[in-house]
């Protein structure tokens, strides 16, 4: 009951937007798609939903093909779109039973699901979903891609946007969901919430750059990285960006994360050469790459 | 004149909600200053109320050496505004929209040009600068928009959340552009959800229901709160219910949250 796709490609006038693509989601994974906007998420999002056709390829939904068979798709799934697609001008409780109406369902028949969500929202069941803050709104959007118990559900973007503590919140309920024997799919151009999901795949410009488990992606980065650090942020990047040896130079935080050409790299030779360039109070230290990390050097 | 920004008692109410409620901070002259705080927080009433477009309810700034009830015409003309939301004008080519933005803050068309010129070959748009603006990639446009922001040399620089979506190579380059900025003496104000970034600012505040909680520069605020990074920081400040929930029930639902799961999956 997973997400099967296979050499999927789309293209818009002169734009590739998806470029032979495949990968499966297995059933009940948490899944993430991982990429800055322009990559594609959206558009393979529409696909997979049955409201957009693909050039080539093919895909299948809960077992289900997202050409012949995008009714049972459409029954069978839950979708978040990236943009607040609810009734801006029904109450949240009215746009929840519109559209537990619509699948043939009421709030009763499936509210276990939705309890957790929707209880934070339910004082406010009177308003008008436009009058919702942004973190009310995206509950309600949620509670009602879920309302009629979808097998898969697709979250684009559910957390662009939102401060890290919302962020936070949103992720706990996903892994609940997950407990619950949903399959999610879910798109983010945050990549620390890569750490999140069981496997993820990063995408740009249309193509799939990994597929892997977190903890393996940033395991198989080609190069040792290391933490420098000094008294003057802008000048310790322009330096590092000087010296002839760099391979990549990009600031993570406090620190910068550089790794070196040669493979007899020797942190010492660096130091005297940031010392040269006035720089004080240098600190370099080997570190562990991040999720971005291997994203910055794949897209290189 | 080396405080660039004063905030004194800064206050806005909306009928008899406080959405920014006495906050007093001062930035510096070439200062890289970060303004944090949760969705629903305040940054964009605070925000308004600085760059002059709002009026507040009571308390003092001055912006630039403006006042922000008197001079807020002044302000507009000394300060550079880029956001997220709006920037560039899609339907004009890269050099129109330096061309009206110049126009706007009554560059000559002597300066326009040399601006125009200057700035196309910095961000290496050479290629494209007659196109629509629409048809460039998102990254190329916050960094168009940033350098648009700063056309007229204002003294300080609003940034509303200037790196959203844009890829992580992009979002660095854009960072370095900052400190540049920085470097020659433009005082930067910037808001951001990605707590990476707040680690790259001189002194950082966060706003919690209206009010600034902590302010001070990031290694200090990681001692003060015990954590390993800004994110924890934030975490552990900002955790409050939503504002917008009862109290009773926020609280509640904060609970269940800690024991529906083994670890904070964010924190760590």
């Amino acid at each position: 009951m997973g997400i099967s796709i296979s050499n999927i490609s789309k293209s818009y006038k002169n734009v590739k937007a998806l470029q032979d693509i495949s990968f499966d989601v297995k059933p009940n994974e948490l899944f993430g798609l991982i990429g800055p906007d322009g990559a594609g998420k959206t558009t393979l999002f529409r696909i997979l939903t049955t409201l957009l056709f693909p050039d080539q390829g093919t895909a299948t939904v809960a077992g289900f093909d997202v050409v012949g068979d995008y009714k049972e798709i459409r029954k069978n799934v839950g979708y978040m779109p990236g943009r607040f697609s609810l009734y801006q001008d029904l109450t949240v409780e009215e746009n929840l039973n519109f559209f537990a109406t619509i699948f043939g369902t009421t709030i009763d028949e499936n509210y276990d699901l939705i309890k957790d969500i929707y209880v934070q929202i339910e004082p406010f069941k009177d308003r008008r979903a436009g009058k919702l803050s942004g973190g009310m709104k995206q509950k309600l959007a949620l509670s009602c891609a879920l309302i009629h118990k979808p097998k898969v559900l697709f979250l684009d973007e559910p957390t662009t946007g939102v401060d890290p503590v919302s962020r936070k919140e949103f992720w706990e309920m996903l892994k609940r969901l997950q407990q619950k024997g949903i399959t999610i799919l879910v798109s983010t151009p945050y990549m620390d919430e890569a750490a999140l999901c069981d496997r993820v795949a990063l995408i740009q410009d249309g193509r799939i750059l990994q597929i892997d488990t977190p903890e393996a992606i940033v395991k198989h980065y080609p190069k040792p990285i290391y933490n420098v650090g000094s008294n003057n942020m802008y000048q310790l990047i322009i330096s590092l960006k000087d010296y002839e040896f760099n391979h990549s130079v990009y600031p993570f935080g406090e620190f910068v994360h550089y790794t070196d050409s040669r493979t007899d790299f020797n942190p010492k030779e660096l130091r005297h050469y940031l010392e040269s360039k006035n720089l004080i109070d240098i600190e370099i230290e080997q570190t562990e790459a991040t999720i971005e990390d291997t994203f910055m050097e794949l897209a290189k | 004149m080396n405080k660039v920004i004063q905030v004194e008692g800064l206050t806005k109410m909306f009928g008899d909600f406080t959405a920014v409620d006495a906050i007093t901070f001062d930035v510096k002259k070439g200062e890289i200053f970060g303004f944090l705080g949760a969705n629903g927080a305040g940054k964009t009433t605070a925000m308004k109320m600085l760059i002059g477009i709002s009026n507040p309810t009571s308390g003092k700034a001055t912006v630039a050496g403006f006042d922000v009830y008197t001079h807020a015409e002044d302000i507009k003309k000394n300060i550079g505004y880029m956001s997220q939301k709006f920037a560039l004008y899609d339907d004009l080519t890269v050099k129109e929209n330096i061309t009206f933005f110049g126009g706007i803050y009554g560059l000559s068309r002597k300066r326009i040009k040399e601006k125009s010129e200057a700035l196309i070959k910095e961000l290496g748009l050479e290629k494209v600068a007659s196109q629509l603006v629409g048809s460039l990639p998102l990254g190329w446009k916050q960094k168009l928009s940033f350098s648009v922001a700063l056309i007229h040399d204002p003294k300080i620089v609003f940034l509303d959340e200037p790196t959203g979506g844009v890829d992580p190579i992009t979002r660095r380059q854009f960072w370095e552009m900052i400190y540049k900025a920085a470097n020659q003496g433009t005082t930067v104000f910037v808001t951001t959800h990605y707590m990476d970034e707040a680690e790259y600012c001189d002194r950082v505040s966060i706003m919690v229901n209206g009010k600034i909680e902590a302010l001070d520069t990031p290694k200090k605020l990681k001692e003060q709160f015990q954590a390993e990074s800004m994110n924890d920081v934030f975490l552990k400040l900002a955790r409050s219910p939503s504002p917008a929930l009862p109290k009773g029930k926020g609280v509640n639902v904060g609970e269940n949250y800690n024991n529906g799961t083994k670890s904070s999956p964010l924190g760590s």
